[in-house]
């Protein structure tokens, strides 16, 4: 809904075309436009004051590139400095090497996802070979406990839920537990508070107080408006956290409370909560989130996230694949796959210039066309399916008449489908046999020919193209 | 305490905060001005819905020759009240009435739900509740002890099942039983989610297929959001058609501007506002009344 920042200095800036230098009054009114953008990014106000005057500063000063046009120059040091105050990527539990179970806390508002947040961390601690123990500290919320219990059974982690409506007891238990049981890490579940419940806060302290947590991470929901600065200044402030959690970064939200919590309270980011997903917790990148923040796209995101839905099967498919060639069922899956992503539409505005894009193609862009796809594919036969060369005129007549589609529209997948089968060919001719073996090479066989089915099939968009212009240096080009 | 004291409390921080800028020496200058423009946005107001209201206040101030804060207040409250669009029915008065209640992870649906459930009792309405969250983990033992504390029955089914046939059941239960009141409690889903979003079209397109009587979606919106929250809301607007909003959580410090932004931008009225974690903090919402106690008319004179 909001036009990136990049392509609102380029509206700007257009004005300013053929200019080899910018005066301070063009410099103020990009600052003013990065200005709106951070605050419609939810960044605080008076963090964006301050940055916005430190950004100003430096385009006055600093070197100019000449190799970019006025408003990428800007971008660039506006970027540079978001990425910087947002810090290094440290999203490493400090844990006491000389101490077991380690403790660690979350805390956080009502509804901002903690729950999750903790069956997230134990399975990523699970996965590296820990033994977490998760506690539900929160006896407030009707049924909390049993949430963490079920998650907790979901991802096969022991829980400690107490018999006591004390959570400070509760907490005392767990570590009890723990060192029966031979857990390593005990992950302490607290109940949502605001920060200015100064019971609940009391409760929070007190529950610190007496299990000596190693890491206290603070989970922030990234919808987050202007408040959360005041939120986590309390919370720094009573409880004092070590980091933060950012969830449900997976919805449209520019999560500007990143660095209005990062500004204030000094802490780090240590995760991104992506989904509904266990293994959906993430590594902070701060340079991802400065785009994101400023509305640039997030095309390492896309490729991560395409990533993430490829699984085992599609690897042996790929092998199929190369041997046996190319069927609309495979291309069939490719389109499902684009829709697991969220759809063409979510993942071209994830892009670059993208939202632009969007703007610029109207309406017809839409999903219809993959669901158009869809449907004629589904009304072949298995055999024309898995032999697509099969299907003559009378069949492709059936097949329009059982999609509901023209015969042209046919035709034009029959084409599409032509298109990649040739490729594939080529592929098949290029790797060789000594290839086939190796799962390295598999795996680059895989993210080519996903590439290939969204680039051939849906619209003409090439990601794999898009990926080599953007790929490396995305900051500096859009 | 009465409604309005309990208001005024829950948003003292922010009045506070508003209020503090017209006490400095009432003098009216830029920086007033800018001052002005400045805590609205940090109200989550948004910097566009800002930089308007100031410049219109700005001009009616000149036009009208309004000088002291007293006066700047109350056409400040006016103004921003005048943005909120009214609610011609009440869903949870006029009945009978069947709501549905959507909106993102953690806004807070099933404890509105259960406090709905509570208000309705105490006063002295049947009500049903229907749990059509099976999908998060213990949502639906949350709601049982909601039904428990208010004495009211929560139908629903086991966890996984399809939420379309929870809503079905406890229609066909309540026109039975003759129920008035219809609460149905949704599962939290991103507003960006296609297949999610897809999935409580459906539900709701069965619970107004199906329910005879008069069917609300009502959109539950925590006031700590930002920007996003307009997004969300016409997320969920396109593809549900809303009938409301309450606003939960004004009890922080966080000022709820973005439902300004949401009731004007989408004309969907505010049902109720959360101001407190009782049962009776749940309550009516009164656009002036909201926008005084945002702007802190009538103290500090």
């Amino acid at each position: 809904m909001f036009n990136s920042l990049s392509d609102r200095l380029q509206g700007t800036f257009d004005k300013l075309r053929g200019k080899g230098r910018l005066t301070e009054d063009d410099i103020n009114v990009a600052m003013r436009e990065i200005r709106m953008a951070l605050l419609e990014a939810d960044v605080n106000y008076r963090v964006v004051k301050g940055f916005v005057a430190a950004c100003k500063e430096k385009c006055l000063t600093s070197e100019v590139m000449e190799s970019l046009t006025p408003s990428q120059n800007v971008v660039r040091i506006v970027l540079d400095q978001l990425t910087q105050l947002l810090g290094s990527t440290e999203s490493k539990l400090v844990l006491a090497q000389n101490r077991t179970p380690n403790v660690i806390m979350l805390v956080g508002l009502q509804g901002s996802g903690k729950t999750t947040a903790a069956a997230k961390l134990a399975y990523l601690l699970k996965r590296q070979g820990h033994s977490p123990l998760l506690a539900a500290c929160d006896p407030h919320r009707p049924a909390a406990a049993d949430q963490l219990a079920t998650l907790a059974g979901e991802i096969g982690v022991g829980v400690w839920r107490g018999d006591v409506k004390d959570a400070v007891q509760v907490a005392s238990g767990a570590i009890r537990q723990a060192v029966d049981h031979l857990n390593d890490i005990v992950i302490v579940d607290t109940a949502g508070r605001l920060q200015i419940d100064e019971e609940m806060m009391q409760e929070a302290v007190d529950i610190k107080a007496a299990v000596k947590p190693d890491q206290i991470l603070m989970v922030v929901d990234a919808m987050a408006g202007q408040d959360v600065v005041n939120v986590v200044s309390t919370f720094a402030e009573r409880v004092d956290f070590d980091g933060v959690i950012m969830s449900k970064l997976d919805g449209d939200a520019r999560g500007g409370g990143a660095l209005s919590v990062r500004e204030v309270t000094g802490k780090p980011i240590k995760f991104v909560s992506m989904g509904e997903k266990p293994d959906s917790l993430e590594v902070f990148h701060p340079d991802r989130m400065a785009k994101r923040i400023l509305g640039m796209g997030d095309v390492v995101g896309i490729i991560e996230q395409a990533q993430q839905v490829a699984d085992q099967q599609q690897v042996e498919d790929a092998e199929r694949m190369l041997r046996e060639g190319f069927t609309m069922d495979d291309y069939l899956s490719q389109l499902q796959q684009i829709r697991k992503m969220g759809g063409l539409k979510k993942m071209i505005g994830m892009l670059p210039g993208g939202e632009r894009m969007l703007q610029q193609a109207g309406g017809q862009m839409g999903d219809e066309q993959i669901v158009r796809i869809e449907s004629i594919i589904r009304s072949m036969s298995k055999e024309e399916r898995l032999k697509p060369k099969k299907i003559n005129g009378q069949r492709r007549k059936r097949i329009a008449a059982g999609s509901g589609r023209s015969v042209q529209e046919v035709n034009q997948v029959l084409k599409q489908w032509g298109e990649m089968n040739k490729m594939m060919g080529k592929m098949r001719q290029m790797t060789g046999a000594a290839g086939m073996g190796s799962k390295k090479s598999m795996r680059q066989m895989r993210g080519m020919m996903r590439n290939m089915g969204m680039g051939g099939g849906v619209g003409g968009m090439d990601l794999s193209a898009l990926q080599k212009m953007y790929g490396g240096k995305g900051g500096r080009k859009f | 305490m009465g409604l309005r004291d309990r208001l005024r409390e829950g948003l003292t921080r922010s009045r506070e905060a508003i209020s503090e800028i017209f006490y400095m020496g009432g003098e009216v200058d830029e920086e007033f001005w800018e001052e002005l423009e400045d805590r609205l946005v940090m109200g989550d107001m948004g910097a566009e819905v800002a930089m308007q209201v100031t410049d219109d206040l700005r001009e009616q101030a000149a036009r009208e020759g309004l000088r002291t804060s007293r006066q700047l207040k109350e056409a400040l409250a006016q103004r921003i009240a005048g943005e909120f669009a009214h609610a011609e029915r009440d869903p949870f008065r006029d009945l009978p009435s069947c709501v549905l209640f959507v909106g993102i992870n953690g806004a807070g649906k099933t404890t509105t739900v259960g406090k709905l459930a509570g208000v309705a009792r105490s006063e002295g309405r049947s009500c049903l509740v229907g749990g059509a969250d099976t999908f998060r983990a213990a949502a639906i033992e949350q709601l049982q002890v909601w039904g428990e504390r208010a004495g009211v029955e929560v139908v629903t089914r086991e966890r996984g099942a399809d939420p379309a046939s929870v809503c079905y059941d406890v229609i066909e239960r309540a026109e039975r039983e003759g129920c008035d009141l219809v609460l149905i409690d949704t599962a939290g889903r991103l507003h960006t989610s296609p297949e999610l979003m897809r999935e409580l079209q459906k539900v709701v397109k069965v619970t107004r297929r199906r329910a005879g009587m008069p069917v609300s979606v009502v959109l539950v919106i925590d006031a700590t959001t930002g920007q996003n929250g307009l997004a969300q809301a016409k997320e969920f607007n396109e593809a549900l058609e809303l009938d409301g909003l309450v606003v939960t959580k004004l009890d922080g410090t966080a000022k709820g501007g973005i439902a300004v932004a949401i009731s004007h931008d989408l004309a969907l009225p505010i049902l109720r506002i959360g101001v407190g974690e009782g049962i009776d903090d749940l309550q009516s919402f009164d656009a002036l009344e909201f926008s005084r106690a945002l702007v802190g008319e009538g103290e500090g004179e």
